[in-house]
């Protein structure tokens, strides 16, 4: 994402909207700018606020009156008066920030919008996550801290090293070029995205593990991971997870309910 | 629609208090097709989901293409400043259904919520139909409606550089868009500008509304989260 250094009128309304605290005034230019770095290209900013088209230079002219009247104008906090933000032509590495950042753009690997994982939420139907099994959803840099790839690599890692199964159809391992080691490609290793999830499909017998695993690796990372487990539920509609979550000191206090209503509707695909 | 598992509540404080108060105010019920499986027919499908839980109470409605009842205008009146027009509009959410998405419907009470799955039941869309609410109100809404859960997904909270997360304020009404649309630090703003008397709760929630892109952010909670911290009430 770029400002428009004609139009903008630092009036300062989109640097709270960014999610990862990217954009700031330049006290030199007077304008607000975006580090680029920190960026993750999810057009929150672009997307989420309303937008005036005023002449940039009477906006200047009245802001300038009022600053020196010591005026506080008290405008719309959501709306950007000159239309200012501009999105960017992407090119390959930097495009996987929007991918993964961007709700509203879907993965090719998977073809699904926001993260690109129907994980549990399919599970009826694509017998995913079966009885005695445990799909892990490993999220990175949720809520608003954003993750780099470099740090989403040492969690592969590691748990390839259990001989876990990562889950294919997932936007994270379309990008690893050896999921038994669990390298992610080197030239994303760098890029910045605000959240990204890793799939991982155990036995219930190695929860305890994977979920060692996991609390040791994020210890040493510079962002946050938040952890989801699934399972199937057997014809009562009971389960054995949440008892191992529990032992291990996990809340199990919210989640997601696949109601099992979904059922092949399609004729062509009987 | 992971982007509505990991809801900030007490439950997920990062030392628990056993009392935690549960969370009586935020049901999600969602709908998802698997593309060669159940998506024949879906525009119908969903917008009979959608109409359903119309009749429900819902305080969003969602489509993750498109957004939810609150969307930003791409050209605002500068009368905006002064009168805004900032009413829901389902419609528009009903009407620009037009092929694969996840449709969302955020309900403020229990029973709201087990009436519209009682109802999905009896319309038999053949979609995945999913809960992101706390886990025993989903099992009591299942049994309610005489539906054995099929699989469940629970939420471990966060881990690793937690102290980078803001107050818990901030993070229940942030994480109620699970995308990160919601900024801590718009939402941050809102709280201040709630407490110095410049915006209502009201007016503060409708804001942050519009930035969540596929509508299960509850404007009924984030209003009462305003309210509680406007007198900095804990």
């Amino acid at each position: 994402m770029k400002i428009d250094q004609y139009k903008c009128v630092a009036c300062g309304n989109c640097i709270p909207v960014c999610p990862v605290g990217a954009i700031y005034i330049d006290p030199v230019a007077g304008r607000a700018q975006v580090n680029q770095d920190e960026c993750v290209e999810c057009h929150a900013c672009h997307r989420g606020m309303s937008k005036e088209h005023l002449w940039p230079p009477m906006v200047r002219a009245v802001r300038r009156v009022a600053k020196a009247f010591r005026f506080r104008f008290d405008p719309e906090p959501d709306i950007c008066p000159t239309d200012a933000l501009t999105p960017q032509e992407l090119a390959w590495p930097r495009i996987v920030r929007r991918a993964f950042s961007d709700p509203l753009v879907p993965h090719e690997s998977t073809g699904i919008h926001g993260r690109g994982t129907a994980e549990v939420k399919t599970n009826d139907v694509t017998g995913r996550v079966k009885e005695g099994e445990a799909g892990f959803v490993i999220e990175f840099g949720r809520p608003g801290v954003g993750a780099r790839f470099r740090e989403i690599q040492e969690m592969t890692k590691a748990l390839a090293a259990l001989g876990v199964e990562f889950e294919k159809k997932n936007p994270v391992t379309s990008l690893m070029t050896d999921t038994a080691k669990g390298l992610v490609r080197e030239d994303i290793l760098n890029e910045k995205i605000l959240s990204a999830i890793v799939e991982v499909k155990v036995g219930l017998e190695q929860v305890p593990e994977i979920l060692k695993t996991v609390r040791r690796v994020s210890r040493g990372l510079e962002t946050v991971v938040a952890v989801g487990v699934s399972t199937r539920c057997d014809a009562d509609g009971d389960e054995r997870l949440s008892a191992l979550l529990a032992a291990e000191g996990y809340p199990t206090y919210r989640g997601k309910t696949n109601l099992g209503l979904g059922r092949m509707t399609v004729e062509a695909g009987r | 629609m992971t982007n509505t598992l990991h809801r900030f509540s007490e439950h997920y404080a990062f030392e628990p208090k056993p009392s935690a108060r549960p969370v009586e105010n935020d049901f999600i019920v969602f709908a998802m097709a698997t593309r060669d499986v159940n998506d024949d027919n879906l525009v119908e499908k969903y917008r009979t989901f959608a109409r359903l839980a119309l009749a429900h109470n819902p305080v969003n409605l969602g489509d993750a293409t498109k957004g939810g009842i609150f969307r930003p205008d791409q050209a605002t009146n500068p009368l905006a400043h002064w009168r805004r027009d900032d009413r829901p509009d389902p419609a528009r959410v009903v009407e620009g259904i037009d092929g694969h998405t996840t449709l969302a419907a955020v309900f403020r009470t229990r029973s709201d919520m087990e009436g519209f799955v009682r109802d999905l039941k009896r319309a038999d869309l053949g979609v995945s139909i999913n809960i992101s609410a706390p886990v025993d109100a989903a099992a009591a809404c299942c049994k309610a409606a005489g539906l054995a859960r099929h699989s469940v997904e629970f939420s471990l909270g966060f881990q690793g550089r937690v102290e980078r997360l803001p107050d818990r304020a901030v993070l229940e009404i942030s994480t109620m868009c699970g995308h990160g649309m919601v900024a801590h630090t718009l939402v941050r703003k809102l709280i201040d500008w709630v407490k110095e008397g410049r915006r209502t709760p009201a007016q503060a929630t409708r804001y942050l509304a519009r930035f969540c892109t596929c509508g299960v952010f509850n404007p009924t909670r984030a209003e009462e989260l305003f309210e509680k911290t406007r007198t900095g009430a804990s």
